[in-house]
């Protein structure tokens, strides 16, 4: 909301700084972003008389001599522009004056002459006609003659001012206009408020048809509607236009300008129709019938439907109600009599039209934000005021108001001074509050502790109760009067993480220690990045959660998998030469219970691991695997994996407890890494390994109630075997073939494994190294040498091992 | 004989000389101290000698004996030394070069950050629970205060799944969510993450947040203040405190913006709190009662605050990251920095 500070002294006598303001609206509650001095634009920009005026000699220059009061009598500037002459005021940037824009004049030869600054045109001054006249002429902008050389350029053109920029919040709609931040610096500056003139005088003319209906109270509460006649369409005067310029808008005419300036000042978005172009004169308000088309004023033109709310001339649509006017009822220089509109529509409708149909306007944000009736009565006064003001037309008796029977009042309820504190948890003095809250136009009788009280009008956004009048109070009374107190009253409590939050945490640890970063990636992204996966059409992991409105296409879909997003992070790292890395996060993934979405879905906690680089493979990844398990307690086993797609079929695993697949790990496939877009350099691309854990699986696992185990009595005895076996026999058959073979075996290690033509083709030589431990006596080496024998038996006769 | 054991002795002194290695030591005792050395050789010598001046001889022979036997010990001694100080010249290492080890991973700032806050208010006797990441229109709106009309549904650009689930846009729901299970007195903290459809400079689709809720008899403004300020001092440093200044928020009624007083400057204003000498952190207030009764909890026996911090931005104004961004690309060497 921008606010000029000239405009809000009008209704109060400030008599702080801007900078003072800034700071008392931001204790009240109004933060403002941005103070700015219009001023400062035009550094050392003056008014000029020009003395002398020489033309050049061969150059289309002039050199001019300026009268420049305090900042020099004689001051010699070049121009170009041949619009000059001796005597005329003209707005002279001088050596080191500052042009809107940070644009910096510097004293310099122009064709060999010094030049000690320029002249300016309206344009270089980044102003128009409304402005100033002749703002818009080509050449320089040529001012008044009682402008008093020396004179700063902004206070020539109106732009002496302070724009407060503040940032309103979505509660106070009201203070959406400069009367509504008027209000709240007098209430914080302890000023009266003078509020607008409001008042007119009606003819007695009343149209003989004219008749406004709505036909739809519940998206137009309130419609108030004014006949004006003998219009005098023309220019606004200076005031006025200078009043919009400065907020940015352009003047139009005097009744359009009317119509914006209220919106500005009063927050009431206007609308006049040119009754001259209207069909019938039965206005109604209704919903748009599907189909139904308008042009607005941008000539525009939008296909309706019941949705829409239409201001109607009788049939054809005149106004899309609450954003814009139709192009067919637009005011014109030859506008004679006109019907303004003062309305309130519901803010939601008007929220729905604009953003379906991609059309937003001043108006439609008022609306949206949300207009009280109080505003809507002004604002219709307000402009029927400045008609009489500007003398343009006849205000008639033809006056209408449709409404809902809401009463016209504030809302009352009661309250007590004890209730507010309570809040609080200081004691602000009675007196204090009671002040505060008529300042901020409160009606109060108070009665010992109980108040009477009766919100203004326009505060739509008070609800019943003391937490709403606690909130006024503080704001003006200031926060800094709350003494921080800590729990005084609360009860004991124990707190902590519970015991799955600490798992997590353990588990986030664990993977640390194994040389893991974790990673934080976003919970969604598109099929295409489980397309990246080779995830099939058809697999359960394409069963996703999709957003109705996605912010892009790169994120459409709530993930399934983490391995998609982990793979990501890996490929930007190697795009950005880190060679290698080790990778993990701990997320949900997000399963529909049922797809289109009806209920709220499973959220499951996945644990997505990621290694890429010279160093790993599948063996460092699998030690990981080894890590976590031992971290809690767990024996993982691990069977072969072919048919995760995007894992290499050779190279992959997937992990178990307990009988229990929790999880899959191994090598990105080749297909996929082939289709990576990845530096062609890289080595480590060629080394990237995922993994995918169900968290909640594999924390089952985990047993609660742990035990110590009593150390062996006795000491345990160790043997290595040298076995040859097929290259087909897994390693870890022929563990569990020795472990199931001797129940005394404690431990059983792979610690060599070696291939040569003296072993033979197709075969591989594995040394292991077993520990036997008795339980109830010490084993003796004839004991030993029977568990050994056995262990060769059953080796050689299940999986054709001999002894080497 | 007297005379051959001065030459004796002479001819060892000055081998000792010569000898600088083990092998060359096992030389020197074969030569003069082993069975056929010279001064075990002297013994024989003695029967050449007159017996009456041989007990005097063999005195003399085994003082010599002796007295060699005590340069071979100092000798070897010696010897022993240098040979240990070859070994230590050649297994020296260049102590410079780089180590080996298997570096240890670290937790992602946001956990860091998130953890050193949970830190905080675990000792204050808060519990912690986290709730669902979609979540349905009423938890996340309605029974906060939020109805359908609100104008605080356009605060916050909402993602639907479905026309009444939404990915959850605060750490809000949580509130309900624990009053809907539990009675006061209560003390909790809901971290999480939390989704807007807003993606720039400042801004990320998803990000985290930290809500706080304490409901007990009698709580005020002056309570989450004080809380507030134990908080920012056990994460910021022991001399900031905190301001609060009005704010809206549907849910909350005062509602409050709180600011810290500026760690970096300790207030007299820098760049970091743009000159202010005060930083935003977070948004507060007392609980509304019409969210305590859409819980069941009577708003005349109970009150409470709530509060929410969005831990992306103070894990930037702790470690200095000036770019959201850096939180989410998951680049190694930036991860790699934070240490705990």
């Amino acid at each position: 909301m921008k606010v000029p500070f000239s405009w809000l002294k009008e209704y109060v006598d400030i008599d702080v700084s801007a900078e003072e303001l800034q700071t008392r609206l931001f204790s009240c509650g109004f933060e403002v972003e941005e103070l700015i001095d219009l001023a400062a634009e035009f550094d050392r920009v003056v008014v000029g008389v020009i003395t002398e005026a020489v033309k050049q000699e061969g150059t289309h220059l002039t050199m001019c001599k300026l009268d420049c009061g305090a900042y020099g009598k004689n001051i010699e500037i070049s121009t170009g522009a041949d619009n000059i002459f001796v005597g005329a005021h003209v707005p002279a940037a001088l050596d080191n004056s500052r042009l809107p824009g940070g644009i910096v004049i510097k004293a310099k030869p122009l064709m060999g002459v010094m030049s000690y600054g320029m002249l300016c045109s309206g344009e270089e001054l980044g102003i128009n006609d409304d402005h100033i006249e002749g703002a818009e002429v080509n050449g320089i902008l040529i001012l008044p003659d009682d402008t008093v050389a020396g004179t700063p350029i902004a206070e020539v053109i109106g732009l002496d001012d302070v724009i407060f920029d503040i940032s309103v919040t979505a509660n106070r709609p009201d203070c959406q206009s400069v009367l509504g931040i008027a209000r709240e610096v007098a209430a914080v500056l302890r000023k009266p408020l003078k509020m607008p003139a409001t008042d007119y005088k009606t003819s007695d003319y009343v149209h003989p048809t004219l008749a406004v209906e709505v036909a739809d109270m519940d998206l137009c509460p309130r419609y108030l509607g004014h006949y004006v006649r003998n219009i005098t369409a023309g220019p606004s005067p200076r005031w006025l236009k200078r009043r919009l310029a400065l907020c940015g808008l352009r003047s139009i005419s005097n009744v359009v300008d009317i119509t914006n300036y209220v919106m500005l000042e009063i927050g009431q978005p206007m609308h006049a129709f040119d009754m001259d172009t209207l069909e019938s004169t039965r206005i109604l308000v209704r919903r748009a019938t599907e189909g139904e088309k308008i042009v607005t004023l941008d000539e525009k033109e939008f296909t309706l439907s019941p949705q829409n709310l239409v201001i109607c001339d009788g049939e054809k649509p005149v106004a899309l109600a609450g954003v814009m006017g139709g192009l067919n009822s637009e005011i014109t220089d030859k506008t004679t009599q006109l019907l303004f509109e003062s309305a309130k529509f519901a803010r939601d409708n008007i929220r729905k039209t604009s953003r379906s149909l991609g059309q937003s306007t001043d108006a439609s944000s008022h609306y949206e934000k949300g207009i009280a009736e109080y505003t809507t009565e002004l604002g219709m006064a307000r402009a029927l005021h400045l008609i009489e003001e500007l003398n343009i037309g006849e205000i008639t008796a033809s006056a209408f108001d449709c409404n809902d029977g809401t009463p016209r009042a504030g809302k009352s309820f009661t309250a007590t001074l004890s209730g507010i504190n309570a809040i609080l948890g200081i004691d602000v003095p009675a007196d204090t509050v009671l002040d505060i809250l008529a300042r901020l136009q409160f009606e109060v009788v108070a009665d010992g502790d109980n108040l009477s009280v009766t919100a203004p009008r326009w505060r739509e956004d008070i609800e019943i109760g003391e937490p709403d009048l606690a909130e006024e109070v503080i704001r003006e009374y200031g926060y800094e009067h709350i003494k921080p107190t800590f729990l005084a009253s609360a009860t004991t409590t124990s707190g902590g993480l519970n015991r799955a939050q600490k798992t997590r945490a353990k588990m986030k640890r664990t993977l640390c220690g194994q040389g893991y970063f974790e990673t934080s990636t976003l919970a969604f992204y598109a099929d295409a990045d489980l397309d990246a996966l080779h995830i099939a059409a058809d697999a359960p992991e394409r069963n996703v959660i999709r957003l109705i409105n996605p912010i892009s296409s790169n994120l459409t879909i709530m993930r399934p998998l983490l391995a998609p997003s982990l793979l990501n992070v890996v490929v930007e790292n190697l795009k950005r030469g880190n060679e290698a890395g080790r990778l993990f996060e701990l997320a949900n993934i997000y399963i529909p219970k049922q797809v289109p979405v009806t209920e709220l879905p499973e959220e499951r906690p996945h644990l997505g691991m990621a290694a890429f680089g010279d160093e790993e493979d599948f063996f460092t990844v699998k030690g990981s695997m080894e890590g976590i398990a031992e971290a809690f307690g767990l024996t993982f086993t691990y069977t072969r994996c072919t048919d995760v797609p995007f894992l290499h079929p050779g190279i992959a695993a997937y992990v178990e407890c307990e009988g229990e697949r929790i999880g899959y790990f191994g090598k990105l496939a080749n297909d996929v890494t082939a289709e990576l877009k990845l530096p062609k350099d890289s080595k480590a691309g060629k080394k990237i390994f995922l993994g995918e854990l169900d968290y909640d699986k594999l924390i089952a696992h985990e047993d609660p109630n742990f035990r110590y185990q009593p150390l062996p009595a006795f000491p345990s005895v160790s043997r290595d075997l040298a076995l040859v076996a097929d290259e087909a026999v897994a390693c870890g058959d022929i563990e569990a073939e020795i472990r199931k073979a001797c129940p005394a075996v404690s431990e059983v290690k792979l610690f060599d494994v070696y291939r040569s033509e003296h072993i033979g083709e197709g075969k591989k030589s594995m040394a292991f190294a077993l520990t036997f431990q008795g339980t109830d006596a010490p084993l003796v080496p004839e004991q030993v040498d029977r568990f050994v024998n056995k262990i060769l038996g059953n080796l050689k006769f299940k999986l054709g091992i001999e002894i080497r | 004989m007297k005379q051959k054991i001065e030459s004796l002795n002479a001819q060892l002194s000055a081998a000792i000389a010569n000898v600088q290695n083990k092998e060359q030591l096992a030389a020197f005792w074969q030569e003069y101290l082993g069975k056929k050395g010279h001064y075990s050789l002297l013994m024989t010598e003695l029967r050449n000698v007159p017996a009456e001046e041989r007990p005097q001889a063999g005195k003399v022979i085994n003082e010599a004996k002796k007295w060699a036997e005590a340069q071979y010990q100092e000798l070897s001694a010696r010897i022993a030394q240098i040979e240990l100080e070859a070994q230590n010249a050649r297994e020296a290492v260049d102590i410079t070069m780089p180590a080996t080890r298997r570096p240890a991973g670290s937790l992602h700032p946001i956990t860091i950050v998130k953890d050193q806050m949970i830190d905080v208010f675990a000792g204050m006797g808060f519990e912690i629970y986290e709730g669902p990441e979609i979540e349905d229109d009423d938890h996340n709106f309605t029974r906060l205060n939020v109805h359908k009309n609100h104008p605080a549904r356009d605060m916050q650009d909402t993602f639907y799944v479905a026309d009444d689930i939404v990915l959850r846009t605060h750490t809000s729901p949580g509130q309900i969510r624990v009053m809907d299970s539990q009675q006061p007195p209560i003390k909790v903290l809901v971290p999480g993450r939390v989704f807007r459809s807003d993606s720039d400079a400042t801004h990320s689709p998803m990000f985290h947040q930290m809500e706080g809720l304490v409901v007990d008899k009698g709580i005020t403004l002056c309570d989450l203040q004080g809380m507030l300020d134990k908080f920012v001092q056990a994460l910021f440093s022991a001399d900031v405190k905190t301001r609060l200044r009005p704010s809206y928020f549907p849910f909350t009624e005062p509602s409050v913006e709180v600011d810290v007083s500026c760690f970096a400057c300790g207030g007299k204003g820098c760049s970091l709190c743009k000159g202010t000498g005060w930083i935003e952190v977070l948004g507060g207030g007392v609980v509304h009662r019409q969210v305590l009764q859409n819980c069941g909890v009577d708003p005349d026996v109970y009150s409470g605050f709530a509060f929410g911090i969005g831990i992306e931005r103070i894990t930037m104004l702790k470690y200095g990251i000036n770019n959201m961004g850096y939180l989410f690309e998951n680049d190694v060497r930036f991860l790699k920095q934070f240490k705990d």
